[in-house]
């Protein structure tokens, strides 16, 4: 294992990646082309048969897939194996509307594994590493997406799944976890509740933590690595796709590395769909082009990112992907103005005397929208003269307005009074979805 | 020479402040005096106690964002002119007041003053040199 890396495919020379990658995509076409009724349909209406698609250039004539596409074939129309091959199956949340049902065949749980595996390498795994696995089992792909992989690796995955905080820390500390795997805003909770019990981050033996399945910004990152003693990295995905391990961040941290010998990444112009130059923001898309049970062509992840081919120091050829800065769906207009609760978290980052923990309450009266942003002040936050609360209160809402462009209601709450999360944090209450 | 002040930061939600003084009741904490300010969205409300640091740790055992904070309590004579004096001595030297309230011990007839100064030691060095009596924690606890 060279330089904290696990596949060799993950230096390999571009030219060798994409004709290996152009190989894989004319395979699958025809697979799904073969297999899944809606594709044969979408392609013959689009006047593209499978014979077309002969380069990588050729991808961009293939139709879309959208998350609706998934609705409405539910719960299997999008299967393109008999459910014979199929040995697991995960689903989404449903958070955001109906669930949708995933599957994996033996093969696909094997390069999901390779790509967790090269997640928890790059964060300095080893075999024999302990990996402490603190997303929810289940159905959702957090957990046992880190598991396999942990088991691709040959280390030790330790199933904690969420909740029990003070149990997490408990094992943490008893078991000597070397890696945390879990949601950025779960990895704050455990951190603050490591320093309400009083247990100094030292007594642990963790090294590094791998954060996804939300959004999370720099400053949530430096929080983390203080309040646990670590190095936090960023892994993407989706349980379209795969789960996480779509991409994943070696230690410079200058993006996260596509595993683009699985999935082909496009930035798309999320109104137009015409494909973006590498560098500009615009709608991730990704192609699966190993996937044998739920392989997704053109998938349209709504996440808002840029692409880039600069070199890394690591020594990795994949292509990065920058943090998402939002989702096309997460995207708030207010008043006109686009918000993401990124930005905003990042303006209560830079302010100070606040915790991460805040609730953005859009509504609408008459026909003004509003937006009040509940936010917790730091345990130590000298409330004790009005004056003080209210001026904390303007300085953010002025940055809010410098920044974002729009004014907002600031209220400071209690601390710990905001609703935790062991899973997705919920950012965001849109009241004016009542009236519609 | 400052006394400790209970602050407890209050959202306005009903039935806050009877949760408070039930929990302080259940602490066998006696309160000598209090204030609150309030705005739309929240209460700060102040407390003198006989037991400051056990009445902080209940509260905050109650899951209550609350903090000790130092303030000063004064005798003022209880006549007209009483008070005027002692913040023009104050104000006079530089030195502001945050807010102030007061109690009275019907025991000996005086009024008394909790002030929050933005400068403690330089409000005590005045009051001090021009002889006002000023309270210590251990006659608040003892009772006035």
């Amino acid at each position: 294992m060279k330089q904290n890396v696990w596949n060799p495919i993950e230096t390999a020379p571009v030219a060798e990646l994409q004709a290996l990658q152009t190989a894989r995509l004319i395979h699958t076409v025809h697979h799904v082309y073969e297999n899944v009724p809606c594709y044969r349909a979408r392609m013959d209406a689009a006047g593209v048969g499978p014979g077309d698609i002969r380069t990588l250039e050729d991808l961009s004539r293939l139709p879309f897939t959208y998350k609706q596409d998934l609705r409405d074939t539910y719960p299997y129309g999008m299967f393109a194996v008999p459910m014979e091959e199929v040995v697991e199956l995960h689903a989404s949340s449903g958070t955001t509307g109906k669930q949708i049902v995933v599957g994996y065949t033996r093969g696909d749980l094997e390069v999901w594994g390779d790509t967790t595996a090269r997640a928890l390498v790059a964060a300095g795994g080893t075999p024999g590493s302990k990996i402490h696995v603190s997303y929810g089992y289940g159905l959702f792909t957090g957990g046992l997406g880190l598991d396999h992989g942990a088991k691709t690796l040959g280390a030790v995955a330790i199933p904690v799944s969420a909740g029990n905080t003070q149990r997490q820390i408990q094992i943490l500390r008893d078991f000597g976890s070397d890696i945390l795997c879990c949601t950025p805003s779960y990895a704050t909770y455990i951190g603050e509740t490591l320093a309400e019990m009083g247990v100094d981050p030292s007594e642990l033996k963790l090294s590094a933590g791998i954060f996804g399945a939300e959004p999370w910004t720099e400053d949530a990152r430096h929080k983390i690595e203080g309040l646990l003693g670590i190095k936090a990295y960023d892994i993407y995905g989706l349980t379209e796709i795969i789960g996480p391990g779509v991409a994943y961040e070696c230690s410079c941290q200058q993006g996260m590395h596509i595993c683009e010998d699985h999935f082909i990444p496009e930035i798309i112009d999320p109104d137009t769909g015409e494909t973006l130059p590498l560098g500009q923001a615009g709608e991730l898309v990704f192609t699966c082009i190993t996937k044998e049970a739920f392989p997704l062509i053109r998938y349209r992840t709504r996440d808002i990112a840029t692409l880039s081919r600069e070199a890394c120091p690591c020594g990795r050829t994949l292509i990065k992907m920058s943090k998402p800065r939002g989702r096309t769906d997460d995207m708030l207009i207010i008043r006109g103005v686009n918000v993401f609760p990124s930005q905003i978290e990042s303006v209560l980052f830079q302010t100070g005397q606040t915790s991460p923990h805040y609730l953005l309450v859009v509504d609408r009266v008459g026909n003004v929208d509003t937006l009040e942003i509940l936010v917790e002040m730091s345990p130590d936050f000298e409330f004790d003269a009005v004056r003080l609360v209210e001026q904390k209160q303007r300085e953010i809402a002025e940055s809010v307005q410098s920044t974002l462009g729009i004014s907002a209601k600031i209220s400071l709450v209690s601390p710990k009074t905001i609703q935790r999360s062991e899973g997705k944090a919920t950012r965001v209450i849109d009241k004016r979805r009542l009236y519609e | 020479m400052t006394i400790n002040q209970l602050s407890v930061f209050v959202e306005n939600k009903p039935g806050r402040l009877a949760e408070i003084t039930a929990i302080l009741q259940q602490s066998g904490i006696d309160i000598r005096a209090l204030s609150i300010a309030d705005t739309t969205h929240f209460g700060i409300l102040r407390l003198i106690v006989d037991a400051p640091v056990q009445a902080e740790q209940a509260l905050k055992d109650a899951g209550f964002t609350v903090s000790l904070t130092k303030v000063i309590a004064i005798g003022v004579d209880d006549q007209p002119g009483g008070l005027a004096k002692n913040l023009a001595l104050l104000s006079g030297h530089g030195v502001s007041v945050e807010y102030m309230y007061a109690f009275i011990s019907r025991e000996k007839k005086t009024a008394y003053v909790i002030l929050r100064v933005d400068d403690n030691d330089k409000a005590l060095d005045l009051l001090k040199s021009h002889g006002i009596p000023i309270l210590t924690e251990q006659e608040i606890i003892q009772g006035v």
